[in-house]
């Protein structure tokens, strides 16, 4: 399967095989007027398959986002052909703006204006909670 | 600004200085009946809780401030569509520290974050009620003299029950508690409650659905009342209410120096008959609580350098 290659964008590599929709959608790809390649069960040495976000312009790219989907993911820049940067992304401490609480009882239920924030509670359980109600994020 | 939303706010150290502080106040309460004076606490209380805010008033005028409030939630602002962080901003001009209530888990993170005054929450739903373990530990140290080697009982509803999660979270710093959680299936301990506080520090419990089984170990039986507000099923709640009733009966097998604590109001699961047994300490409790919620007002004033 041929994907061209990009000359100014940005690559997601790396992505745990399965997870590479769902970055999709967090990133709110699906709203952009450009080229995006999403490459799923790519043979990989190291992880035996994995998928590929190939994003054909160079937009800021929110790296909590990737961060909380995937920790072990690469975030590669590309500029006029050539990789310019390639970075590990970790699990953020605080995702902002990313997921919405599902606890009817939390006062962001009601109060919509308020911004959606959770905290990393147990980095090796990969565990958010609200910082609102506590409630675990799914 | 620093405000109490979670009894996790508070260091052991806090704790034990707001302890001494309220012992003080016991000892000599004219020192402190001036302490606040011209100072004004505003109780927002967005859900009824009749004995939480009357602690609260109660707590401010024997410190010598004044209180202002709104009547009730449907007559507040709120009832027409104010955010919580638009009260907190508003009543931060009228009020010095502010201590709320709300039906919503983590309104009182809100209002904390945008009033410009000190926040106490008075409850936030399920969620927190500091102020409510506050007085819980005041209780046991006055009625035990040290929180170390005690065994304590936590009998009813586990599950959506704050008090008990807070209550845990507290007693956890102190050395060789033990805890026995006694509830039925339904309204266990959550288990993250268990994974992240008593089993991360190796805190010894067991669980348990028989009361009688349990009491004759306890040096302390903390009763839950099973909340018809915190159920969305009514069936759920008929069911399980009167799961765990404290009679003399029961009493009979317990320690005669164990001391019995409920947050109240109690509906049905301490027995009236029990109220003269010397056990009994949950009257003592709320005055317990008044002490404390003065503790915490004059701490946090004194640290926003307003008295």
């Amino acid at each position: 399967m041929n994907i061209d290659s990009i000359q100014n964008g940005v690559v997601i590599d790396h992505i745990t095989a399965g997870n590479g929709m769902r970055l999709y959608q967090l990133l709110g790809l699906d709203s952009l007027d450009v080229s995006v390649a999403i490459i799923k069960n790519v043979v990989s040495r190291k992880m035996g398959k994995k998928d590929i976000i190939k994003i054909d312009a160079d937009i800021p790219v929110d790296f909590q986002v990737i961060g909380y989907v995937d920790p072990g993911a690469t975030l590669n820049i590309i500029r006029d052909g050539q990789l310019v940067s390639k970075q590990a992304v970790e699990m953020p401490d605080r995702l902002v703006g990313v997921i919405r609480c599902y606890n009817p009882r939390c006062i962001t239920s009601t109060e919509q204006e308020l911004k959606q924030i959770f905290k990393l509670t147990d980095r090796e359980k990969r565990v958010y909670r609200c910082i609102y109600c506590e409630t675990a994020a799914k | 600004m620093r405000s109490v939303i979670d009894i996790l706010d508070l260091s052991t150290e806090e704790l034990e200085s707001l302890m001494a502080t309220a012992l003080d106040i016991v000892a000599r309460p004219d020192d402190y009946a001036d302490a606040c004076r011209r100072k004004k606490l505003a109780t927002l209380f967005f859900e009824p809780s009749t004995r939480t805010r009357m602690s609260f008033e109660a707590a401010m005028y024997e410190l010598g401030g004044h209180v202002i409030s709104m009547s009730s939630a449907a007559s507040s602002s709120a009832a027409k569509g104010e955010s919580v962080a638009d009260t907190a901003k508003v009543v931060s001009c009228y009020a010095d520290i502010i201590a709320i209530r709300h039906p919503k888990e983590g309104a009182a993170l809100v209002a904390a974050e945008n009033a410009d005054v000190p926040v106490i929450n008075a409850g936030d739903g399920g969620h927190c009620h500091p102020t409510q373990t506050l007085a819980d530990l005041l209780t046991i140290r006055r009625e035990k003299g040290s929180f170390e080697g005690l065994t304590v009982g936590l009998c009813g509803d586990l599950k959506f029950g704050r008090t008990v999660h807070s209550l845990i979270n507290a007693l956890s710093r102190y050395r060789d508690v033990r805890f026995v959680l006694i509830s039925p299936e339904e309204l266990k301990v959550p288990s993250y409650v268990k994974r992240d506080v008593l089993k991360k520090q190796g805190i010894p419990y067991q669980q348990t659905t028989s009361l009688e089984d349990a009491i004759p170990e306890l040096d302390i039986l903390y009763m839950t009342r099973v909340q018809r507000e915190r159920f969305f099923n009514e069936e759920d709640y008929l069911r399980l209410k009167d799961s765990y009733i404290l009679t003399p009966d029961k009493l009979r097998r317990a320690k005669a120096d164990m001391s019995i604590l409920h947050p109240l109001p109690r509906v049905n699961e301490i027995s009236v008959a029990i109220d003269a047994d010397p056990r009994a300490c949950y009257f003592k409790q709320v005055l317990n609580g008044k002490y404390m919620r003065m503790a915490l007002i004059l701490m946090l004033l004194k640290e926003a350098g307003t008295i």
